[in-house]
């Protein structure tokens, strides 16, 4: 990268408070895929001048696939954890590059003595568009091009979130298109509810295939998505369908990273 | 004065024996575990308005919705109706609101263009159901019993609607006829059609107009009677069930609180927990689960809207949430039933997972919330999943291998991949 991402630990020790801490994820950390999402969020965050850090080697898994799976013993420990750590840092605001850590911060967090402002990184990037902060130019052109947006379960149906992606990609004066299910009844990926880490039950279809379908039919040039998850499966996906040359599968923030040339 | 006596009885049975069937339901509900659902009574009582009266949720699917409504509006309006029956038969009065004039007309008017709007509802569900046989309506759980019991409902409503209008219009012919005790009253804009059809002899006459006057009655007593049994217990349930439903967006699961105790104890040597009554993690049986989980199984109507959007369900797996609350509530009814016959501290050795839901179903779910987003009355039936995965995996550690693999990672990695921690902030370092 261009420049240095700030860890808590460096803004600590030159006794500086960010605006914002930026959660990464685990899979924002590791995936080789969604690491690229993660870099576009940092180059935004960059971009716009917003003072920012992440938690880096201290950051850990906010323990939703835990939870979800049913082990609220090895949820709590996690969650414990980086409430200690998050506190001991003094954060008040954070953005999270997915929904499922976005949704156990906010939601499940406040019960077990960590409360913050957490928005998602497509809600940033509203925000910062809202602001005037952030536009769409100097860098790719999107103008007309067919984009048809996949809402995540846990930002959608979960938190109610569907404008603010919807809102980022608007800037872009594409052609928005919406699959038949969409908003309040988008069909999920098949990922969350910890099947992300398992093989699927029985059946005569895979979830991301019958999404994959869905979101076909709208003959996108672009699938925009919000979640790594969401991300992996829609990839996956158009890789079985053959139409990795057509259709790309891009995040919200690699999109608004790629219209304003970062 | 022997109808009179006969009436008075009559109601009297029906009204005892739904009360102690009332009862049971709500003991059987009362089994469950406490939740804390009195909060915000504003925000609750406005959830209601709006999903049980205002039907907001039934709208997503227009064609059901406008259905559902007139057979909803003419159901709660042409109880009015059932005010004047009960006063006529107790009193052996005949059309006692009838000093009512132009606003008893008016009334008896709409209250036959409803009976029509009902009539015509339920026998456009009934070829949905039996003729078109719409997908939504089959499935798995869908055996002879709900199909049955779907079908009761719309002949007995599709009767008591036929009986009314049949009553009107014998009651109109016997008017006009200037036969005693048949006083002018009301309007009759759709059975003065019927009268045609009618036979012109006074005494074949009042004996139908008081043939479908009891068949109405007796029939309504009946059916108050059979909605304990049925899955139309949802007329009254809806309410209630809106208005102690979740609040919290919907992503949020509970944390549990006798897992924070522990948790903490562990963290922190010198923790003291708070006493709480130790119990099971999770749910095996309907009584682990919360009263609002029970509360919920009484008033699904098995409408399968919630299966018809479960991207597990269309995808060919075992999963459905209908069929989770369906088995949900025989289960509890079982348990009910054990109850009564064998005291409180009988076991009968079942429980609902396993002998109702399996393993499969449960594991096939993706916790979308779509099920719960679909629901018109607000049921959840992605909690009660939750809760036995809950306690599939911390009370018998049985989970796939791949899940429990996944935390293993974290626990001793902190992500549920098997990458090593220190290599946490790599991404930093590439393009």
């Amino acid at each position: 990268m261009e420049f240095k991402v700030p860890t808590m630990a460096e803004l600590m020790a030159a006794g500086e408070e960010p605006e914002i801490l930026f959660w990464v994820g685990c899979a924002g950390s590791y995936d080789e895929r969604a690491q690229k999402i993660t870099r576009d969020i940092c180059k935004i965050l960059h971009h716009v001048g917003m003072k920012y850090a992440v938690l880096g080697t201290e950051e850990s898994c906010t323990g939703d696939p835990a939870k979800r799976a049913g082990n609220e013993f090895l949820f709590q420990m996690q969650a414990m954890t980086n409430i200690e750590v998050l506190n001991a840092y003094n954060i008040k605001k954070i953005v999270t590059g997915c929904p499922h850590c976005f949704n156990t911060i906010k939601n499940e967090y406040p019960g077990l003595g960590g409360t913050y402002e957490v928005i998602h990184h497509t809600q940033l990037i509203q925000d910062l568009i809202n602001d005037g902060k952030l536009k769409a130019e100097g860098g790719e052109s999107f103008k007309g091009k067919k984009i048809t947006y996949h809402d995540p379960c846990y930002l959608g149906r979960g938190n109610g979130i569907y404008e603010a992606p919807r809102k980022a990609l608007e800037v872009l004066d594409a052609q928005l298109v919406e699959m038949k299910r969409c908003k309040s009844n988008g069909l999920c990926c098949g990922a969350g509810g910890a099947q992300m880490f398992k093989e699927p039950e029985k059946g005569n279809k895979d979830i991301n295939i019958e999404r994959i379908e869905e979101a076909l039919e709208t003959n996108p040039q672009v699938i925009a998505a919000g979640c790594p998850f969401c991300m992996t499966m829609l990839s996956d996906g158009i890789k079985l369908k053959d139409k990795e040359k057509e259709v790309k599968v891009l995040d919200i923030a690699e999109i608004t990273a790629r219209a304003n040339g970062l | 004065m022997v109808a009179q006596i006969l009436f008075l009885v009559f109601t009297l049975a029906a009204i005892a024996l739904f009360t102690v069937n009332f009862r049971k339901i709500i003991r059987n509900i009362r089994l469950g575990k406490a939740v804390d659902r009195n909060d915000q009574p504003q925000k609750r009582l406005i959830t209601m308005i709006k999903v049980a009266f205002g039907q907001s949720k039934m709208v997503v699917r227009p064609i059901p919705a406008f259905l559902h409504f007139f057979v909803y509006v003419g159901f709660v309006i042409i109880n009015i109706e059932v005010l004047e029956i009960m006063i006529d038969g107790l009193f052996g009065t005949h059309r006692i609101f009838h000093g009512l004039g132009g606003l008893y007309d008016f009334l008896i008017g709409s209250f036959e263009i409803l009976a029509l709007t009902v009539w015509l509802s339920c026998v456009i569900f009934f070829i949905r159901r039996n003729i078109l046989k719409l997908k939504r309506f089959r499935g798995t759980e869908m055996t002879a019993w709900p199909k049955s019991d779907a079908n009761y409902i719309l002949i007995t409503e599709v009767l008591l609607m036929s009986a009314f209008l049949l009553m009107n219009a014998a009651d109109a012919k016997l008017q006009t006829l200037g036969v005693d005790h048949y006083i002018t009253a009301g309007s009759f804009p759709i059975s003065q059609y019927l009268q045609a059809l009618l036979p012109s002899s006074e005494n074949a006459l009042i004996m139908l107009e008081r043939g479908c006057w009891w068949f109405h009655i007796l029939g309504i007593l009946a059916f108050l009677n059979y909605l304990p049994y049925s899955k139309h217990f949802h007329i009254l349930f809806a309410f209630p069930n809106t208005y102690f439903s979740n609040l919290e967006p919907k992503g949020e699961f509970t944390n549990m609180a006798s897992v924070t105790n522990e948790v903490k104890a562990m963290l922190d040597p010198s923790f003291v927990p708070a006493e709480t009554e130790p119990g099971k993690f999770g749910a095996k049986d309907v009584t682990d689960l919360s009263w609002v989980n029970l509360m919920n199984a009484y008033t699904c109507t098995e409408c399968g809207r919630c299966t018809s959007v479960c991207p597990a369900n269309i995808t060919g797996k075992l999963l459905s949430p209908r069929k989770i609350m369906m088995d949900t509530r025989d289960r509890i009814t079982e348990v009910g039933k054990n109850i009564d016959k064998h005291g409180a501290e009988h076991q009968d050795g079942k429980s609902l997972l396993d002998d109702y839901i399996t393993r499969e179903e449960i594991w096939a779910c993706t916790s979308c919330n779509a099920c719960v987003q679909a629901c018109p009355v607000n049921i959840d039936p992605l909690q009660i999943i939750m809760e036995l995965r809950r306690f599939a995996v911390m009370e018998e550690s049985q989970a796939a291998a791949s899940i429990n693999a996944m935390m293993g990672n974290i626990e001793n990695n902190q992500a549920p991949w098997k990458y090593s921690p220190a290599d946490r902030f790599n991404w930093a370092e590439g393009k």
